[in-house]
């Protein structure tokens, strides 16, 4: 017996700054999924509204981030009656465990959904020891 | 000019304190099904005319069925999240699943004039107010 099971609104989680930001805006915090293949880790971040243009993605120190900026002249001259989410800009950084070849990483984005791959550096990449 | 550089941020706060003040409103409280389902819509005025923008990032096209009818707004669809075959999760916070959401506005609509657009994982329903229901200027004599 497979029941429907029904999809529950994720609240958005806001991005815990470390230090504080000279614009008052808030950014939140892209959902994601993270899995890693023999050869690539493989990062996914919905970042709903964001155009393909106001992407950022680096890696810097081992440390993968990425930044998203909303483009909010679509709300101008709008009047919210109802609302149930919040708008804002996204970001996100991740401390990767690996060596990632960074001259390597693909980026797909589609519908507000970032696909990153980020291939392993070829030392990173795990080998079988053959024990005689 | 400082002011060139300082408005646009004004205007995304003052968007996002809109907003935040709009939770509390009753304007489809007792019409929808029940409050907060997926997808999370907000509801805009444009002029005389009605504007939800719904965020359903990663939805293919033709998942998704819109359906008008009167004052309704029926949003119906799946939402697929994949991974490959043999590859380890480390994390997993996306959603997936189907829903199905059906939304009444206290206005009439003009179904035929009804507009959608899916655009970065944002959906926008235009709904416009049908002629009948839009305020009329009464002239004096």
């Amino acid at each position: 017996m497979a029941s429907k099971q029904e999809l529950q609104v994720q609240q958005k989680r806001e991005l815990e700054k470390k230090e504080e930001t000279t614009i008052p805006a808030r950014v939140f915090l892209p959902t994601a999924d993270i899995y890693e293949t023999q050869d690539a880790l493989s990062v996914i971040l919905e970042m709903p509204g964001v155009e393909k243009s106001k992407l950022d993605v680096r890696v810097e120190d081992g440390v993968l981030k990425v930044e998203g900026r909303l483009d909010f002249s679509k709300y101008e001259g709008l009047q919210p009656l109802y609302t149930e989410y919040n708008v804002g800009h996204y970001s996100r950084s991740f401390r990767l465990s690996g060596k990632i070849d960074q001259s390597k990483i693909g980026a797909e984005f589609k519908d507000g959904v970032l696909f990153l791959v980020l291939p392993k550096a070829e030392e990173a990449k795990a080998r079988t020891v053959r024990v005689k | 000019m400082i002011t060139a550089f300082a408005d646009p941020f004004h205007s995304l706060l003052n968007l996002q304190r809109a907003l935040e003040a709009r939770l509390a409103s009753d304007w489809l409280q007792d019409l929808t099904t029940s409050r907060g389902p997926f997808p999370p819509i907000n509801v805009f005025q444009q002029g005389d005319d009605i504007l939800a923008i719904i965020e359903l990032p990663g939805i293919d096209k033709n998942d998704l069925q819109i359906q008008a009818k009167e004052n309704t707004i029926r949003i119906s669809g799946k939402k697929a999240v994949n991974y490959p075959e043999g590859v380890s999760v480390h994390r997993q916070e996306r959603i997936s699943g189907e829903f199905d959401r059906t939304l009444s506005f206290p206005v009439q609509l003009d179904p035929d004039g009804i507009k959608a657009e899916y655009r970065d994982g944002v959906l926008a329903l235009f709904l416009p107010r049908s002629a009948s229901d839009k305020p009329r200027n009464v002239a004096i004599n």
